[in-house]
């Protein structure tokens, strides 16, 4: 069964974003919920699905998605489950939520993201180290610390350290992809960073997080929720907003060394459902990928085809990423310069721009937009084509 | 003066590791089945899933097979360090170790340099191994 334009997203919700402490996680799920059921023209009673990607401040609370149920009165749900991919749950719950609707199983799902890890100002201490999947790649936990290496932000700069030595990659590189988002976020009134201009001067000027890794290397740390209305094709027709169409899904999960490797699993995603959209890269306006650090955008501009491995560095350094250049990448500003929701991010941004919503920063005659999310350190990918073109 | 870095506590599972590096010796799992040498400590081996294991000495000798330069403390016995470099070692037999490479700046580690293991009793019941240019 083809499932190209069967369902559509219907109803975009995105809280506040950054520094906000009026409530936790779970409130801002429910905002999000609740701003993307007001977008679509619906109410809480017409959901019958929940997904929910938990982000790190859930983490001691079991069943999320039951639990974030419970606290917005949801009722006969039939579908409600909590996702975990890392960076590409966003783009999995949507393909499961599409998938589970033209079935037949249930009509209209809520795919929800919600994080607050930020705490309200005060007096600094101690760093703490981070690094959740740590174990998975097979790096003892305890014994990194013994040597000094501490969260992820190192163990994915061991990982760009060494697409740098084989193939060249530099900092210059990196810095044209961070000036190139810090542009489309410039123009991007909801971004964090929209009054905040960088140069490549200012990028190379930013302290060294971890080298090879700047701090514009380095996505922003958001609270915030953010959540999207998924349903049939046929009803988001009759809603309020234009539909966005779902007309590719895909899912790529490569397993072993994301430093062996060097690649994502971008190239098997995209091949799934570029396949199901009956689509090619030449018919892609606008690629919304994921970033926490520039690397993985440049890693997965390689994966999909839009330049050859080990090229990302040269295929991005003349800036084509940015505002009016020859392929929009990012287009709000990404995680790296509006805000983090891990893969809502790029989710809102592709049904931003193919709904023509996009105002200064939107790019003219959009039909279709890549997304993709990407987790842990290359090691789990979700892509979506989306359209706002029935077929 | 007491060690200020953070002490890896020995579990079961990573205790003959441990013991060795006392010895001033590296050991690592190796796959009983398949012969597939594995670090850190795995139940079950990934190739080819057996249970049955073995701790075995390796030669200490491999490459530098990537590294980064820590800027920020996280940890308040690495503040006189930084930046400061970890290093990632693929051994000969192909496990990598996450370490340090004692001896050379950071900005003079070269990937692929070959490297071989040294020893750091940091109390009396731990010791870590590290690297040195080979």
């Amino acid at each position: 069964m083809n499932l190209k334009g069967a369902t559509a997203i219907a109803g975009l919700g995105i809280t506040k974003q950054g520094k906000v402490f009026h409530t936790n996680q779970i409130g801002l799920a429910i905002e999000a919920v609740q701003l993307a059921l007001d977008d679509a023209g619906l109410t809480r009673g017409d959901l019958d699905g929940l997904l929910l990607n938990p982000g790190l401040s859930w983490a001691d609370q079991g069943m999320g998605s039951f639990q974030l149920q419970q606290a917005m009165g949801l009722h006969d749900l039939k579908l409600s489950v909590t996702m975990n991919a890392g960076g590409a749950t966003a783009c999995a719950m949507i393909q499961h939520a599409a998938q589970a609707i033209a079935a037949g199983l249930c009509s209209t799902v809520a795919c929800v993201f919600s994080d607050a890890p930020l705490k309200p100002p005060k007096p600094k201490g101690e760093g703490k180290a981070g690094g959740g999947s740590a174990g998975a790649y097979g790096f003892a936990r305890g014994l990194d610390a013994a040597y000094g290496q501490f969260g992820v932000n190192a163990m994915y700069a061991m990982v760009a350290q060494r697409h740098m030595h084989l193939y060249g990659t530099t900092n210059d590189h990196f810095g044209a992809i961070a000036v190139a988002q810090r542009r489309w976020a410039n123009l991007n009134p909801a971004a964090e960073f929209c009054g905040t201009p960088m140069t490549i001067e200012d990028y190379h000027r930013s302290r060294w997080v971890v080298e090879p890794f700047h701090l514009f290397d380095c996505c922003l740390v958001s609270n915030g929720g953010l959540a999207v209305i998924v349903t049939s094709a046929e009803r988001a027709r009759n809603l309020k907003q234009p539909p966005v169409y779902i007309w590719g899904m895909g899912q790529g999960h490569p397993g072993g060394d994301p430093s062996e490797r060097l690649a994502s699993g971008a190239g098997m995603a995209r091949d799934i459902a570029f396949r199901m959209a009956g689509i090619g890269l030449k018919d892609i306006d606008v690629v919304e990928l994921y970033d926490c650090y520039t690397f993985t955008v440049l890693v997965c501009l390689e994966d999909y085809g839009f330049c050859a491995k080990g090229e990302g560095g040269p295929f991005v350094a003349d800036g084509k990423t940015g505002p009016g250049g020859s392929l929009p990448v990012n287009t709000g500003g990404g995680q790296l310069s509006s805000f983090y929701m891990w893969g809502m991010t790029p989710v809102s941004e592709g049904v931003i721009q193919v709904r023509g919503a996009g105002g200064k920063r939107q790019v003219p005659n959009v039909k279709s937009a890549l997304v993709s999310g990407n987790g842990g350190i290359l090691s789990t990918h979700s892509t979506l084509v989306l359209s706002n073109q029935p077929s | 003066m007491s060690y200020a870095k953070p002490i890896p506590t020995i579990t079961p599972d990573m205790k003959p590791f441990f013991d060795a590096a006392k010895r001033h010796e590296l050991v690592v799992q190796r796959c009983r089945q398949c012969g597939t040498h594995r670090f850190p400590a795995r139940e079950i081996c990934s190739q080819c899933l057996s249970r049955e294991s073995e701790w075995v000495q390796v030669s200490g000798l491999g490459e530098v097979f990537s590294y980064n330069v820590m800027h920020q403390v996280y940890q308040a016995g690495f503040a006189a360090e930084v930046p400061y470099a970890v290093v990632v070692v693929k051994l000969r037999e192909g496990p990598k170790l996450v370490s340090n490479l004692v001896g050379v700046p950071p900005h003079d580690i070269k990937i692929g340099a070959p490297v071989r293991v040294v020893f750091e009793d940091i109390t009396d019941e731990v010791t870590l191994p590290k690297f040195t240019p080979a």
